[in-house]
């Protein structure tokens, strides 16, 4: 099971990465979505997979009964998921609101704020 | 086995505390429950925007005496923790302050009572309906949080609460440089904060644990395990929080874009958050990795100084200039991290708090030069001495204050860390940091000859004044920069105590797990 969510969190980065390096904004967008899930699944990951022992303690027991998993990362995860929730809803307001006004999802012409043609700064006084 | 009275007589006076908190406890948590507080109020009257300041500006003068409290207080019982719901460490969630995380959170208040009240001339009718000061307040829990939390999942909650908040900030006004600013600023900052979540995804599959100090002791009692990924994640993903080379490009492309205050706000305490928590996670807890990763911070350090500063030069615009000034500084704290031990972290440390107070001091100022001249190219403005001759005296100060020159706050820990880069054998960082002073005196120098020293090209239309709530903050935090270059034992002094905490921690152990080991 470790080994297929690895495989899996391996495959949400490369995919992460590679939509993150273009130059649209929706594009960069879904990677950032992508790459949020790929860190969820990651946390996930490394607190011990297993459906069959639900960390429960029994009342017999004072302790969790050997390989349960770790309920702690999916509290993490849980604090993770609102987080860049939230994040991905403010980040495609402003993605919506910049093509909207800078008529462009290109990021190699979204250059309001550093023109390209930038004046010298003047060189004697 | 007797199922039911073996449940019932578990010894919960391990995992809980008994005893009711001491006052000096509460103060390890007020800042942050005093800027969340009063931020939700902000909110909830969001109509009523003529109380907002009345309200704020209370409220931060408040954060300021018990960030003063708590320096007092720790500076003389030593480190202090506050637990969430009575659970110890490791289970419950931490609050602790050392002297490191107290210094940087009343460094912290300070520059944001000074944006507050720099704001009731800056920020007019529409910013304050766009909730400037509900951001502000909020901006300052995640910096207090960020400085004074005990866990290192918490620290990354409040990495976020500041950026979200700063990204209402940033766009306060939404014109188009904004949008393009905040686009840049918002994604790498996100990513960034991203791989700081995958490095705790990592240190908790490690060490099972995210108490700091808890994560400290481990990481010193078993030397062997593989933290090597984690190290060089987290040095990324500070790096990245505090702009330093190869991934600072987001600084330049936006910090010049908002309002005169938030460029302020943010060129005083974003970057630093960054620094604070490089210092905390790489000196404290993970110094082994810290080790090993010193000549890559050492080469991140000198390119940052040597390019910045070149940057610097090449300005036209008075913002930009001092986007890239913000820059040098976090290239002389990389290389005081890089040198390492008392002298080098002593340096670093006393460059950051300096740094945070003149860095906001630097933008108000440059913002008010160019709402004086009507402006911010260099090739435009001029004449600003002639029609504000004391205002251009604070402005020579600020400036010599961040080229590193005595008698202002700048000169010591430049002092330190250029001896203390010696004192290591690292005189090509050394010569860095002597050439990115240079570059920025140049660089700030020739802003004072263009826009101060050069006549105006035209009569000003009509001859703006500055009103007291903007001279007030620049002056009060120009006359802490001269106090501390002119008297900067006591600050060296505690400096000194601050960095001999973070490198031999016992005292914070003792704080977080007062019967001893977890």
């Amino acid at each position: 099971m470790e080994f297929v969510l690895s495989c899996l969190v391996g495959l949400f980065f490369a995919a992460a990465i590679y939509l993150m390096l273009s130059r649209h904004s929706v594009r960069i967008m879904l990677g950032i979505a992508i790459l949020g899930n790929a860190v969820n699944l990651l946390i996930f990951t490394a607190g011990r997979i297993s459906g069959l022992v639900p960390p429960i303690i029994p009342k017999t027991m004072e302790t969790l009964p050997a390989g349960t998993a770790n309920p702690l990362p999916q509290a993490l995860i849980l604090t993770a998921i609102v987080i860049s929730f939230s994040f991905f809803a403010f980040l495609l307001v402003l993605t919506y609101r910049a093509y909207q006004d800078l008529n462009t999802d290109d990021t190699d012409d979204m250059r309001a704020a550093e023109p390209k043609d930038q004046p010298m700064p003047p060189l004697g006084y | 086995m007797a199922a039911s009275s073996s449940a019932h007589s578990v010894d919960l006076s391990l995992a809980l505390t008994m005893e009711p908190s001491t006052l000096t406890d509460w103060l390890v948590i007020l800042p942050v429950a005093i800027c969340i507080t009063v931020g939700a109020l902000l909110m909830l009257i969001r109509k009523h925007t003529v109380w907002h300041p009345i309200i704020a500006i209370p409220a931060l003068v408040l954060l300021v005496v018990v960030d003063c409290l708590l320096v007092y207080a720790v500076s003389t019982q030593g480190p202090i923790t506050m637990v969430a719901g009575r659970w110890l460490p490791p289970f419950g969630i931490a609050f602790s302050a050392d002297l490191l995380g107290a210094l940087f959170a009343l460094a912290a208040g300070i520059a944001g009572l000074a944006g507050a009240i720099f704001a009731l001339g800056d920020i007019r009718a529409s910013g304050r309906r766009y909730g400037f000061y509900p951001f502000l307040l909020l901006l300052m829990a995640g910096v207090s949080g960020a400085f004074l939390t005990g866990d290192i999942f918490n620290l990354y909650v409040w990495f976020e609460v500041l950026l979200i908040s700063s990204f209402g900030l940033l766009i306060l006004g939404s014109s188009h440089e904004q949008l393009d600013g905040a686009m840049k600023y918002a994604v790498l900052n996100l990513i960034g904060t991203t791989l700081f979540l995958i490095a705790v995804a990592y240190t908790y599959a490690v060490f099972g644990t995210l108490n700091m100090a808890d994560i400290a002791m481990r990481a010193r009692a078993a030397p062997m395990l593989p933290t090597a990924t984690i190290g060089a994640l987290f040095v990324v993903a500070f790096g990245m929080k505090a702009a330093a080379f190869p991934v600072n490009f987001w600084l330049p492309a936006s910090y010049h874009t908002p309002r005169t205050v938030v460029s302020g706000l943010f060129g005083g305490l974003l970057t630093k958050v960054g620094v604070y928590a490089l210092l905390r996670v790489m000196v404290m807890i993970l110094p082994a990795d810290l080790e090993s990763l010193g000549a890559l911070v050492s080469i991140s350090a000198f390119l940052t100084m040597v390019l910045a500063g070149l940057g610097a030069i090449a300005q036209h615009d008075i913002r930009r200039t001092v986007g890239y000034v913000v820059i040098v500084g976090i290239g002389n704290i990389f290389a005081g991290v890089a040198v390492g031990g008392i002298s080098g972290l002593e340096g670093a440390l006393v460059y950051a708090l300096h740094s945070m107070i003149l860095m906001t001091a630097l933008y108000f100022i440059v913002g008010l030069a160019g709402k004086l001249a009507g402006g911010f190219s260099l090739n435009a403005i001029g004449g600003l001495y002639r029609s504000n001759p004391a205002f251009a005296g604070l402005s020579l100060a600020a400036f010599f204050a961040a080229a590193g020159l005595p008698p202002f706050s700048g000169f010591w820990p430049k002092a330190l860390l250029v001896r203390a880069t010696l004192g290591d054998g690292q005189w090509w960082l050394a010569f860095a940091i002597l050439f990115a002073g240079f570059c920025t005196t140049i660089a700030l120098g020739r802003v004072f000859l263009l826009a101060y020293w050069r006549p105006a090209a035209a009569a000003p239309a009509a001859r703006v004044r500055l009103t007291l709530s903007e001279s007030l903050p620049v002056v009060g935090l120009m006359a802490l920069v001269v106090a501390f270059g002119v008297y900067p034992e006591p600050l060296l002094a505690i400096a000194t105590r601050a960095i001999e905490g973070l490198l031999a921690p016992e005292a914070y152990f003792m704080s977080v797990f007062p019967g001893g080991a977890s």
